[in-house]
């Protein structure tokens, strides 16, 4: 079972730092997602990988530690916070720009004849 | 166990809550309660500084756990003067934006002071992982104020500060995982005892754990391969908002002492002084890198935002080394330098606002209306922050060069501050004689004249530097009594021990 955790959380960071690096945005969101699955569950892991355990002291040989568990509750919530956050500054960034490149550059050739009329520029 | 320490937190909380809910009432009235509400928190950061500069350690256990099994929020010398040069920036900041800045966001007065509330949590709080949270509310305010003002050329810095943040959220989680992994506690007191005992191959994970938290501490302090972010994002905000930004970095620095010295101090066996090594040349070459980039600003926003990483840089350099007297001129310089540099964003933007089109550019322009008072402000913020005498850079970096011990580490840190010095000057010296002296001719649409909040805030702002000089004695003196404290962790071990079913008396003495 660890073995296959560790592989999980490798492909998923691995997955994750690689879509970070993307020029575009919406990859850069997916990466950042990924990348915060493979840290949640990162943590999760931090305390022993255990089945069928109490998280009470004193009840059994040994225990879960729910502390963990806690922890990446509050970290999901974070990350979803600011995930969503970065969706919306991203599409401000789509229409502010007409372009999802991070660095939000302008597209290099001109509008066509038809798009000019289209839009009324 | 003494409830002020909880004030600090709760006030921006509560206030900042009532603007949420007050989106819609006129502006003059929501201006009235956030300024209210800062200068509230000045006063409790002000008896919390009285009620720390005994040198006892005091703690808050939310729900009256024993630490480390809750968190704790921990006072300290070094808790209290945080908190005390934050709520004095925010003030004037807040003082400042009032003065027209916060149009154009109803929400601006609240994302404020929650922004001035997550820096209060990371200052006051005993817990690793409750200083991720801390980092996170101060984000994700500091995300709102960066967007505040409109204007398409802040979304791009915008998403890189992001996206970027969030990258360095994700290290800090995994740093702090592969921490709790070995020691099974987050809380720095407990931290402190477990981490001597660390033995085996546990050591090389614990290792690793404190390197990734020197990355993510280097990330919000700016520290050189991690700095690029910093001159965009902050030239583009609203003045009281890049003002404000001004103590984000020392969030990291402040980070970095917390942890280090108590952590990874000299108590802490093999471990002990983790990354200090690294952090000296880092930090030297920060603090070229601030110097060339200074240099090089084509405006007085971006000269600014560069001296935001010199001033990271300087004060590293004396933390890495690891003395008492290090520390102490550390964070003399680093009180000067935060109000300084808050204080020539203010000017800068001031000075944007009175010349048209050219902007803050570095080029000449027709003469301004108010060119006395803002080329006197910007000459006393430019003579600081360049560490002239007789303003408090200059005794700042005395200290500074006064703590090293003489050798190798002695002629590279002389050698790069001085230096570094004399290019600042010249930065400096050039943008004020091209954006003050040399007028063209010429007719600018007059300028609306300059109303009195924004005037006296950042002309009080500016003047703090005097002021320090004025009380250059008892300030040092506090910084070499934290410093001290910082590195004779005992006293925060203590912590641990304190009786949680006795209310009235948590002293703990050191």
């Amino acid at each position: 079972m660890e073995l296959l955790f560790a592989l999980v959380i490798g492909a998923l960071t691995a997955s994750g730092v690689y879509l970070l690096l993307r020029a575009r945005t919406f990859p850069v969101i997916m990466g950042l997602t990924l990348l915060s699955y493979g840290v949640n569950l990162f943590l999760f892991a931090t305390g022993r990988l255990a089945t069928g355990q109490q998280p009470v002291i004193g009840t059994a040989a040994s225990y879960s530690d729910p502390l963990p568990q806690a922890l990446v509750l509050t970290a999901i919530v974070i990350g979803f916070a600011m995930t969503a956050f970065l969706v919306v500054l991203s599409l401000r960034n789509l229409a502010d720009n007409d372009n999802d490149h991070v660095d939000g550059q302008r597209r290099k050739t001109p509008p066509s004849k038809q798009e000019k009329e289209a839009t009324g520029k | 166990m003494t409830h002020w320490l909880i004030a600090p937190i709760l006030i921006p909380l509560l206030g900042g809550i009532l603007q949420v809910f007050m989106g819609y009432a006129p502006i003059s009235l929501r201006r009235t309660l956030a300024i209210a509400t800062t200068v509230l928190i000045l006063v409790s950061a002000a008896v919390l500084l009285a009620i720390a500069s005994d040198g006892n350690y005091r703690i808050y256990a939310f729900g009256n756990w024993q630490p480390p099994f809750g968190i704790v929020l921990v006072l300290d010398r070094l808790a209290a003067l945080m908190l005390v040069l934050t709520a004095v920036l925010g003030l004037f900041c807040h003082i400042y934006a009032s003065g027209g800045a916060d149009e154009g966001n109803r929400q601006f007065h609240g994302l404020f002071l929650f922004q001035l509330m997550g820096l209060n949590i990371a200052f006051l709080t005993g817990d690793l992982f409750n200083l991720f949270v801390a980092f996170e509310v101060l984000l994700i305010a500091s995300y709102g104020l960066l967007m505040h003002g409109g204007g398409t050329t802040r979304t791009v810095p915008g998403l890189h500060y992001v996206v970027l943040n969030l990258a360095g959220s994700a290290l800090f989680l995994i740093s702090v995982g592969m921490i709790y992994s070995v020691t099974g506690t987050l809380n720095m007191a407990d931290l402190a005892v477990k981490i001597p005992q660390v033995t085996g191959s546990n050591l090389n994970l614990v290792k690793a754990g404190g390197m990734m938290l020197l990355v993510v501490f280097g990330l919000k302090a700016a520290i050189l391969p991690l700095c690029f972010w910093l001159p965009k994002a902050y030239a583009r905000a609203t003045a009281p908002v890049a003002a404000l930004f001004a103590v984000m970095t020392k969030v990291g620095v402040y980070a970095i002492i917390r942890v280090y010295p108590l952590i990874f101090g000299e108590g802490a066996g093999e471990l002990a002084n983790l990354g200090m090594d690294w952090l000296f040349p880092l930090a030297l070459v920060t603090l070229s890198m601030g110097v060339i980039g200074a240099l090089g600003a084509g405006n007085l926003k971006t000269l600014v935002a560069w001296q935001v990483i010199i001033s990271v840089g300087t004060l590293l350099a004396p933390i890495a080394l690891g003395s008492v007297a290090g520390l102490s001129a550390a964070l003399f310089y680093l009180v000067s330098t935060t109000w300084t540099v808050a204080a020539l964003f203010l000017v800068s933007e001031l000075v944007a606002n009175q010349r048209g089109t050219a902007a803050d550019s570095i080029v000449t322009a027709p003469k301004m209306r108010h060119r006395t008072f803002l080329s006197v402000l910007f000459l006393i913020g430019a003579v600081a922050a360049a560490g002239l005498p007789p303003l408090s850079g200059f005794f700042g970096k005395l200290l500074i060069l006064q703590s090293v011990e003489p050798g190798a580490e002695m002629a590279w840190l002389w050698g790069v501050l001085l230096v570094g010095g004399f290019l600042t000057l010249i930065a400096y010296s050039r943008a004020g004689s091209i954006v003050f002296w040399w007028n063209v001719d010429g007719h600018l649409e007059t300028p609306e004249p300059m109303n009195n909040r924004v005037a006296v805030s950042t002309g009080i702002l500016t003047c703090l530097t005097m002021l320090i000089v004025v009380f250059a004695g008892p300030l040092s003196d506090y910084t070499r009594a934290t410093a001290e404290q910082l590195y004779d962790n005992r006293g925060y071990i203590n912590i641990l021990q304190t009786p949680m079913h006795v209310p009235p008396n948590t002293l703990v003495g050191r």
